[in-house]
């Protein structure tokens, strides 16, 4: 008896792991989401958007709640590729803003989105710690290889964007660190650890004091379009159409514009 | 971990001859263990299946050979052995401090020094760099007196995995030394030895299996560290990226490197901590 049950010990985890398994590889497809609930009073739009739009969808979101009684506005703010995997793998969004048309293509290609548009267009500048204290003027200063510059990975948008604005001016910077996000990349410039850094003007902005932003001319060979788009499965239905009219809006754009994006 | 307790409290054994019954069958599991117990097995092993059912096979050996990946892993195991080797240099004498010494604060000291253990790594990363940093407390005069700077460099990485993963060694060596039995240290003391002496010859040997057992411990826990090297050290392959912060960047384009990557970190570690684990700690 005991050695039965010993050896359905065994058997059980391992025939679970060969289900996973398998199913693992025919999966992917699952529909998940939930149906819309039209008509309730209590709706909630869930928003995934890229982490550089923290602040301004935050406002956003707060508008349209105020436009819409009854409606919660969530966010999911993180990286754009993160975000984009997510959505893939049937997380229950309605709206996706992306850092780049690279990571809206992945939820497009999948069929889960429909024509994105461009709402608006970020720029890098040179992102330096207060006071500026390796006095960096412009892009060739980078590549001084005294100056400590922190650029993003290449894996992620503002890295590419850096390694496009540097290849546009011809120089070579070896910087200390490569950064997973733009975030992490201004952190070590507000807390001195690095000389410079290439992120966007958004981010500068958003830093307030601690770092000083400086804008050179290549940044417009690296502009960043950031796309928008309602998502075909949108558990809100309508509604993320509406809040993707409210960010393409004038009164959407006023807020963008006021936080450092370009029009696109 | 296991650590074997010497002194057998003879309740124990009364208990067992009170009822002979019990001890006659050795198999039957009952099943309030024994359905936790898989179910919980299945938790830990489903999510390295769902690894190995996305892993592309296909194409493994050639990403394998990439010497982006080979850097990433030689620096893991270089530093995460480095940072279990400052971790036993500085907690054991630690252990032994909150184990044998009764000194005011000690309930506090405990407390704090298992605090990277609740804290987040990408706090305690960037904790680092407001005392370690170029600005930092010490860091600032680390620099000016020496010129030394640690962030962004391999030696930060060793920092920060050592930061995180020292907690791990302290408690584990300090439960062994509560459970060693303290009268061999005071036969040592009665025979003139000095208290260093029988630390070295007496306690030390004693409590070796909880030593292997922290020490294994702490060297898994620096293996995987990501948080807080990342905001320590930064990234750059060859001098900070290991392989954790690797699979992390390759994850945001391509999934199925990250895939492979942690596959390689799963095998390197399993097999080492299972060959460590039959040799020195005595696991029934």
């Amino acid at each position: 008896m005991s050695r039965r049950l010993f050896r359905w010990a065994v058997a059980a985890p391992l025939a679970l792991v060969l289900a996973a398994g398998l199913t693992g590889c025919g999966s992917g497809t699952a529909d998940t989401s939930a149906p819309a609930s039209s008509g309730g009073a209590a709706k909630t739009l869930t928003v995934f958007a890229a982490a550089s739009l923290t602040g301004t969808f935050t406002e956003l979101g707060t508008t349209f709640e105020a436009a819409h009684p009854g409606t919660t506005v969530k966010f999911n703010f993180g990286s754009s590729a993160t975000l984009a995997q997510q959505i893939t793998q049937d997380a229950p969004a309605d709206v996706f803003a992306a850092a780049s048309p690279a990571t809206m293509k992945t939820v497009t290609d999948a069929s889960l989105a429909g024509q994105p548009t461009t709402f608006v267009r970020n720029r890098l500048e040179i992102a330096v710690p207060a006071g500026n204290p390796a006095k960096v003027n412009g892009l060739k200063d980078l590549a001084d290889p005294k100056t400590k510059v922190a650029l993003c990975a290449e894996q992620v948008p503002c890295g590419a964007a850096a390694v496009k604005a540097l290849d546009a001016a011809g120089l070579t910077v070896t910087p200390v660190t490569l950064e997973q996000d733009v975030k992490a990349t201004l952190t070590k410039v507000e807390l001195g650890e690095v000389d410079a850094a290439l992120v966007y003007k958004t981010d500068v902005i958003a830093a307030g004091d601690k770092v000083q932003g400086i804008s050179f001319p290549e940044a417009e060979k690296a502009i960043n379009d950031y796309p928008i788009a309602a998502l075909t499965k949108a558990p809100a239905g309508d509604l993320a159409k509406e809040f993707v009219d409210l960010v393409l809006s004038p009164q959407g754009r006023d807020v963008l514009t006021k936080a450092g994006f370009d029009a696109p | 971990m296991t650590l074997s307790t010497r002194s057998t409290p003879p309740t124990a054994q009364g208990e067992a001859r009170r009822r002979p019954g019990r001890s006659g069958v050795s198999g039957r599991v009952p099943w309030m263990l024994l359905v936790p117990a898989v179910v919980g097995m299945a938790f830990l092993v489903l999510p390295l299946a769902g690894l190995l059912a996305r892993a592309p096979w296909a194409t493994l050996a050639r990403r394998l050979a990439e010497p982006q990946v080979l850097e990433a892993l030689r620096l893991s195991l270089l530093t995460a052995t480095a940072a279990t080797a400052v971790c036993l240099l500085l907690g054991v004498p630690l252990a032994w401090l909150l184990a044998r010494v009764d000194f005011p604060g000690r309930r506090l000291v405990r407390a704090l020094v298992t605090v990277p253990l609740v804290l987040p790594p990408v706090v305690g990363g960037v904790a680092l760099l407001l005392v370690l940093g170029r600005r930092g407390l010490i860091g600032q005069w680390l620099d000016d007196a020496f010129g030394v700077t640690l962030p962004f460099t391999t030696a930060g990485v060793v920092v920060a995995e050592a930061f995180v993963a020292m907690p791990f060694l302290v408690i584990s060596v300090e439960g062994a030394l509560r459970a060693a039995d303290r009268r061999f240290e005071e036969a040592a003391a009665t025979l003139g030895a000095s208290r260093w002496t029988a630390f070295r010859r007496v306690t030390l040997p004693l409590i070796a299996p909880g030593v292997v057992a922290g020490g294994v411990l702490c060297w898994a826990r620096a293996l995987g560290e990501f948080g807080a090297t990342i905001t320590f050290a930064g990234n750059f392959p060859g001098r900070t990226q290991t392989m954790p912060l690797a699979v992390y960047l390759a994850l945001e384009t391509e999934p199925e490197a990250a895939i492979v990557l942690s596959l390689v970190l799963l095998a390197v570690s399993v097999i080492i901590l299972a060959c460590l684990r039959d040799k020195w700690v005595n696991s029934p």
